[in-house]
C-alpha cells in the first residue's frame, strides 16, 4: 500500500486529561457503563501496536457518497450538500495512511435509520446514513454527504445533539482505535450538549468543531468542511532494542 | 522558553451512541444494499490454519443488566502467533486469516458470539513468550471511550501463570475476570462494567 517503512515503536501514553472521564453523571446512560476501578497500565506489546490492515479493494464506489450509495437509481438524498474532508494524522504530525474511516449520521431532518428511533422526522427514503473511506498514503480522505440536523435525545428533559458526524478510525495500531464525532463551525447547540461536555477540555471540544473550508466547495453543488482527526503517537523505535528485564 | 515540540494532541473520544450499527454494521440493522456484508463478522475461512473456537459472552452494567447495543471487536495472533498486520516484522501471518473480527451484543438476549482460531503465542517486549490472549475493544452508547481488555484462555493454565500482563494485576482476586472457561470448542467470556466482578480493563 505506501513504501513507508513500517514502524513498530510502542504508542504514547494516552493523554486522558482531554478525553472523558468514564462516569460523567450529566450524561446519565454513563453511571451504570463506567468502570469505577483503575486502568491497568502497560506499555504497548505487539498485541497493540499491531492493528488490522484493510485494503482499498474492499471500498465500493459510493461508499464515499452518502448522497447516492442508499439511494433509488436517478434519486438523491435532500438536504444541504457537503464535502467533509480533511486529513488523518498522528500526535506527531506524520499522516497515517491506509487509515480506515467509518462514518455515520442522521439525516438532514435530524432522524436516524433505526429501529430504535423514535423521532417523529420524517425518514428519507433515499438517505441509509452510513459511508466509509480509506486515507490515501498521506492521510487524506474525502467524502460526500448532507448536513445532518440536530434532534432530540431522552436524558434531561429537553437535551439535544447539535448536529454531528459520528466516525470510527483505526490507524496502524489497535490501541490507536478511536469513535469520535465531528461538529459544525458556528452551531450554537454544541456548548449545550452533555454529551459534547463529557469532554473536560475546551481546546479538545474545539478540536472536534470542523471548520467551514470555502476554497474546497464544488460550486453550484456542495460546500466544504475540514475536519482533520489525530491519532496517538508513537515512538521511533531507535535506541530501544535493549531488552528489559522483570 | 524552549522550542515547542510541536506535538499535537489526540482527538477526544465520544461514545458510540445508540446508533453505532449503522455505521459499523449496517446489515445487522437493515440497512442493505450499501455495503455486500458487515466488515469483520466473518474472521475465518475454509483454509484458515489452527483451531476451531466460539467465544461467547455478555456485557454487563453496574446493575447487572446485559448491554443489547454494545459493539466488540476483537484483535488476535494467528495459531502460530503472528499478526497479519504491517508492523509485525516476524514473519508472514496466515493469508487466511486478518485476526479482527466485530460483532453486536444481540438486541433481546445480549449475547455476543465470536467464530475464530486458538491464538499462538507471542513475544512479550523482552521475549518471554506471552500466554495466548486475544485483544477486547468495546463500544456502546454510554461508554465515553472504547474499552481495551484482554481474553486469556482457561485451558492455559501453565502459560498463564508466566503472562507478563497478568503478573501485574495487583489484586490477584481480579485475575480470573480475563479467563475464559472452557467447554467443548466454546470458550465463556463474560465482561463486568462495573461492581464486584469488574472487568480489569487496560490502559494500553
Ligand atoms: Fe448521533
Amino acid at each position: 500500500m505506501s513504501n513507508k517503512k513500517p514502524e513498530t515503536g510502542a504508542f504514547w501514553a494516552r493523554d486522558h486529561t482531554r478525553h472523558p472521564p468514564a462516569l460523567t453523571p450529566t450524561y446519565k446512560t454513563s453511571v451504570l457503563r463506567s468502570p469505577q476501578k483503575a486502568l491497568l497500565s502497560l506499555d504497548g506489546t505487539l498485541s497493540e501496536i499491531t492493528g488490522p490492515v484493510f485494503n482499498p479493494s474492499i471500498l465500493g464506489e459510493l461508499d464515499n457518497d452518502l448522497i447516492h450509495n442508499y439511494a433509488a437509481p436517478g434519486e438523491s438524498a435532500i438536504g444541504e450538500r457537503i464535502i467533509v474532508h480533511g486529513r488523518v494524522v498522528d500526535e506527531r504530525g506524520k499522516g497515517v495512511s491506509g487509515a480506515l474511516l467509518e462514518f455515520w449520521q442522521a439525516n438532514a431532518g435530524g432522524r436516524y435509520r433505526h429501529k430504535k428511533e423514535t423521532y417523529l422526522a420524517a425518514i428519507d427514503p433515499n438517505f441509509g446514513g452510513c459511508g466509509r473511506t480509506i486515507t490515501d498514503e498521506d492521510g487524506y480522505y474525502r467524502f460526500r454527504t448532507v448536513r445532518p440536523g440536530a434532534y432530540p435525545w431522552p436524558n434531561g428533559v429537553n437535551d439535544w445533539r447539535p448536529a454531528h458526524i459520528h466516525f470510527s478510525v483505526f490507524g496502524h495500531g489497535f490501541s490507536q482505535r478511536l469513535i469520535t464525532q465531528m461538529y459544525f463551525d458556528g452551531d450554537p447547540m454544541i456548548w449545550s450538549c452533555p454529551i459534547v461536555k463529557t469532554i473536560p477540555d475546551k481546546a479538545a471540544i474545539e478540536q472536534l468543531i470542523a471548520a467551514l473550508d470555502m476554497n474546497n466547495t464544488i460550486p453550484m453543488d456542495a460546500r466544504a468542511y475540514k475536519f482533520d482527526i489525530v491519532l496517538r503517537g508513537r515512538r521511533s523505535t531507535l535506541f530501544e532494542n535493549r531488552l528489559e528485564g522483570n | 522558553m524552549a522550542q515547542s515540540l510541536g506535538i499535537l494532541k489526540e482527538s477526544a473520544s465520544q461514545t458510540a451512541g445508540p446508533y453505532v450499527h449503522i455505521g459499523l454494521l449496517p446489515n445487522f440493522v437493515d440497512i442493505k444494499g450499501v455495503y455486500e456484508s458487515d466488515l469483520g463478522s466473518a474472521m475465518v475461512n475454509e483454509q484458515t490454519k489452527g483451531e476451531r473456537i466460539t467465544i461467547c459472552g455478555k456485557v454487563f452494567d453496574g446493575a447487572g443488566a446485559p448491554l443489547r447495543d454494545a459493539l466488540i471487536e476483537i484483535w488476535q495472533a494467528d495459531s502460530q502467533g503472528f499478526y497479519n498486520s504491517h508492523s509485525e516484522l516476524r514473519g508472514t501471518a496466515d493469508p487466511n486469516f486478518t485476526g479482527w473480527g466485530r460483532q453486536p451484543t444481540h438486541m433481546e438476549s445480549g449475547e455476543f458470539r465470536f467464530e475464530t482460531i486458538k491464538p499462538g503465542r507471542v513475544p512479550y517486549k523482552d521475549g518471554r513468550l506471552m500466554a495466548p490472549h486475544i485483544s477486547f475493544w468495546i463500544v456502546a452508547r454510554g461508554i465515553n471511550i472504547g474499552l481495551h481488555t484482554r481474553m486469556y484462555f482457561g485451558d492455559e493454565e501453565q502459560a498463564n501463570s508466566e503472562d507478563p500482563l497478568l503478573a501485574r494485576i495487583e489484586h490477584r482476586v481480579r485475575v480470573s475476570t480475563l479467563i475464559a472457561s472452557r467447554e467443548g470448542n466454546n470458550y465463556g467470556f463474560d465482561i463486568y462494567l462495573q461492581g464486584d466482578r469488574e472487568t480489569v480493563f487496560l490502559d494500553i
